[in-house]
């Protein structure tokens, strides 16, 4: 036997949902077993605690996780941002080489074309040579 | 000095109110929560919000339901700023629900109807654990702490036609719960 059993209001069950009566004996039994509780924990005296404990373990390993977190990123953004810098520091070594390869291409070009020039003046035909002397001739006249 | 008279005369009423309440409150917040301190906190800060407010309860409602509306309201804020802290603890000394079940009193039942008893309420605090928050409320404070459906709906704020779904919902949990153990 319990209160619930006892009550007419909630037996009638007023608000037309009916109780069966194992539901009621069981909702009764929690009722009753609540109340024991209730009553246990009144009389008992309080421990002092404090009102929201941190769960500092919890607290940890989200700050870990934190920690962990930032530092791949950071890590990976430092990588990237580093070897971006490389490739551009390698990219202008590669054009300063061949801005001087493309240079000393052009030098020996020059020398090569200067000494066929001069070359060329030098190996005259025998058969040319009087025309050749008489141009030297005019070269030195002014005419 | 009829001003002094008239507090000492409603800090009277007051202490009556807890006298008279307080069991109440509290184990509507115990089934809730299933904390003890947190139902003892919460019950506190109950009495404490009541008595700020005191000359302000204009005796609409009985003070019973007064009471149930502001315990609501804490055990939903207390919710809500948990959720928002993530890093405490939610439930820092739920108790288990086999030992929940273990408050019994003897009487004059056999060991085996005590055993029988103890099986069904641990059934009803399984399904009251699977209920909704709302479920749960309405369910507590129809079959706990016995409101008829107008005095809930007025304590939840919500229509009592919505009340009786909840209700329903509750009851077919329950039912449910204890149909399975069979």
């Amino acid at each position: 036997m319990n209160r619930m059993d006892e009550n007419p209001k909630l037996v009638q069950g007023n608000d037309d949902l009916e109780l069966e009566p194992e539901l009621r004996e069981a909702i009764g039994n929690f009722k009753t077993s609540l109340s024991a509780w209730t009553e246990e924990a009144i009389s008992r005296p309080r421990k002092l605690t404090s009102r929201a404990r941190v769960n500092w373990a919890l607290a940890t390993k989200w700050a870990l996780g934190c920690a962990v977190f930032i530092g791949t990123v950071s890590g990976g953004v430092y990588e990237n941002h580093h070897q971006q810098v490389a490739a551009k520091a390698e990219a202008a070594r590669l054009a300063e080489q061949q801005r001087e390869l493309t240079a000393q291409r052009a030098r020996e070009e020059a020398d090569l074309m200067a000494r066929v020039d001069n070359d060329i003046a030098r190996e005259v035909p025998s058969a040319l040579e009087p025309l050749a002397s008489l141009m030297e001739e005019n070269q030195g006249t002014g005419n | 000095m009829i001003n002094a008279t008239a507090e000492a005369i409603a800090a009277q009423d007051f202490d009556s109110v807890v006298a008279e309440h307080r069991a109440q409150i509290f184990r509507f917040l115990l089934a809730s929560t299933r904390d003890v301190d947190l139902a003892e906190t919460l019950t506190q800060d109950c009495f404490l919000k009541a008595h700020r407010n005191w000359s302000s309860f204009r005796g609409e409602s009985s003070v019973l339901t007064w009471l149930m509306r502001i315990a609501i309201n804490l055990q939903k804020d207390h919710w809500r700023n948990r959720r928002l802290q993530f890093w405490r603890q939610t439930r820092t000394n739920a108790v288990d629900l086999d030992i929940a079940s273990d408050w019994l009193p003897s009487g004059e039942r056999t060991a085996e109807q005590r055993m029988l008893a103890r099986e069904q309420v641990a059934h009803v605090w399984r399904a009251v654990e699977n209920l909704s928050e709302r479920q749960r409320t309405v369910f507590l404070l129809r079959y706990v702490d016995e409101l008829d459906l107008k005095e809930i709906a007025h304590v939840t704020g919500m229509s009592e036609g919505t009340v009786k779904a909840h209700l329903s919902r509750a009851l077919a949990r329950v039912r449910k719960e204890l149909g399975e153990k069979r």
